[in-house]
């Protein structure tokens, strides 16, 4: 073990050292990384889980197969893929809000929310969420959730993926999937924030 | 393994930095770490359990302090190294080289449609962790479990915070490779796989907050009854 953190340069330096040597072997190339990327900056994001969000509140049917499986549903939707090959929506209720977390590393359902965020994969939150989560949601996310509201925090520790199906916000009636889309955000997908109405 | 990186229930490690919006990717190189995972996964370096392990592995004040990413460079030199396919005398002389030489050009090299479609097929269609098994379902939505006590100095998904602690089978979700087998190199070993719901006061004692849960998703060998649920078949 060498416990000397790398510098940006030295890792930038190590990373491409690696990369060399591994387009030497033929194991990746350069167009590989360039089409990694595309897909996770530009085809996969929290957009297509805001997609699934708004039609399950504007189709009950789908929401019903949502919940039984969402793995299917999201397929319907042309949704699927690596790590969310086994997912699951949680439907909050004025009974029971969810939230997610990986205290072990940092799963997440990358095929409906893209790449997690760096503050999800980082200790502060995996420590604290499972302990104290009421106290992190409000001190943390400004997100206060009544007391009578159970809050159900989801530990990823298998490949099964969570993710939320938040609760529809009030005064949206009438309107349609694309401007609900709209206002679902990740962090609402996370558990972190609810899904408010802009007045 | 009891490593750091298990994090649950842990104090004292400060406020949490989040942010509303963030890009994908903080740096270039972190663009392809990201690439190598599944690269190294179809070249056979590893599978989704070795590689958390060889995470786990690292030295653990680095683990906290440094860039997520940099975890994964991690497992990646871990592995190259146990399987032989990587001379780290080369890999320091080549960084040694980069470091004073930042823009000097990477290796010339053709293009292999193989590996792009590669690329696509597993963003969309995944890497399927589930597995056929012939194992009994032993336990039964509504049922009380006890957690092992185990603590294996290898590859686990048994959290410390939930080791001993009693809960209930709230989902079963089918059959899975098995992280204490597939995470040491012992083949897949599949498992069934059950949601336990754990009362937080089961987990934190006085200290839990009010009205709050956590479920925790097992393998079949973590777990033991307790109590049957009642109605529940033997």
């Amino acid at each position: 073990m060498n416990s000397i953190s790398r510098t940006p340069a030295e890792i930038t330096a190590r990373v491409k050292a690696l990369e060399s040597m591994l387009i030497e072997k033929g194991l990746v190339t350069t167009e590989m990384v360039d089409r990694m990327v595309e897909i996770y900056e530009n085809e996969v994001g929290p957009q297509l889980g805001a997609k699934v969000i708004a039609k399950a509140w504007t189709d009950s049917d789908f929401r019903t197969r949502l919940i039984d499986d969402a793995t299917e549903a999201c397929k319907e939707l042309g949704i699927s893929g690596l790590q969310g090959e086994h997912m699951v929506a949680l439907e909050d209720t004025d009974d029971v809000h969810h939230a997610v977390v990986c205290t072990l590393c940092s799963c997440y359902p990358w095929p409906v929310l893209g790449l997690p965020p760096n503050w999800y994969k980082e200790p502060q939150y995996r420590s604290r969420m499972i302990r104290e989560p009421r106290s992190v949601l409000a001190e943390e996310f400004d997100y206060v959730v009544p007391e009578t509201t159970e809050i159900r925090v989801w530990d990823s520790s298998s490949e099964v993926r969570y993710w939320v199906l938040p609760q529809r916000p009030a005064g949206t009636e009438g309107w349609s999937e694309e401007q609900l889309a709209a206002l679902v955000t990740r962090d609402s997908m996370i558990g972190v924030a609810p899904v408010e109405a802009v007045s | 393994m009891n490593g750091l990186f298990d994090l649950g229930g842990v104090d004292g490690l400060g406020p949490i930095n989040a942010s509303k919006q963030e890009p994908a990717f903080h740096a270039e190189w972190e663009k392809v770490v990201l690439t190598l995972f599944p690269a190294l996964f179809r070249a056979g370096w590893f599978g989704l359990d070795s590689f958390r392990h060889g995470i786990e592995t690292m030295d653990p004040v680095v683990y906290l302090t440094s860039p997520y990413y940099e975890h994964w460079l991690h497992t990646f030199e871990t592995h190259g190294q146990r399987n032989g396919e990587l001379d780290m005398d080369e890999l320091d002389r080549r960084t040694a080289h980069f470091l004073a030489h930042p823009d000097a050009p990477l290796p010339e090299h053709a293009s292999n449609k193989e590996l792009v479609d590669f690329i696509d097929a597993a963003s969309a269609g995944g890497v399927p962790p589930q597995r056929p098994t012939d194992n009994p379902i032993r336990f039964a939505v509504g049922d009380k479990v006890r957690l092992s006590h185990d603590a294996p100095r290898g590859h686990t998904r048994l959290a410390r915070y939930v080791r001993g602690k009693v809960g209930t089978v709230s989902v079963h979700r089918g059959a899975f490779v098995y992280p204490d087998a597939a995470g040491n190199g012992l083949g897949d070993d599949p498992q069934h796989v059950y949601t336990i719901l754990f009362d937080s006061a089961e987990l934190w004692g006085e200290q839990a907050e009010p009205n709050t849960t956590t479920t925790f998703d097992v393998w079949d060998p973590y777990i033991e009854h307790v109590e049957q649920a009642v109605g529940a078949n033997a």
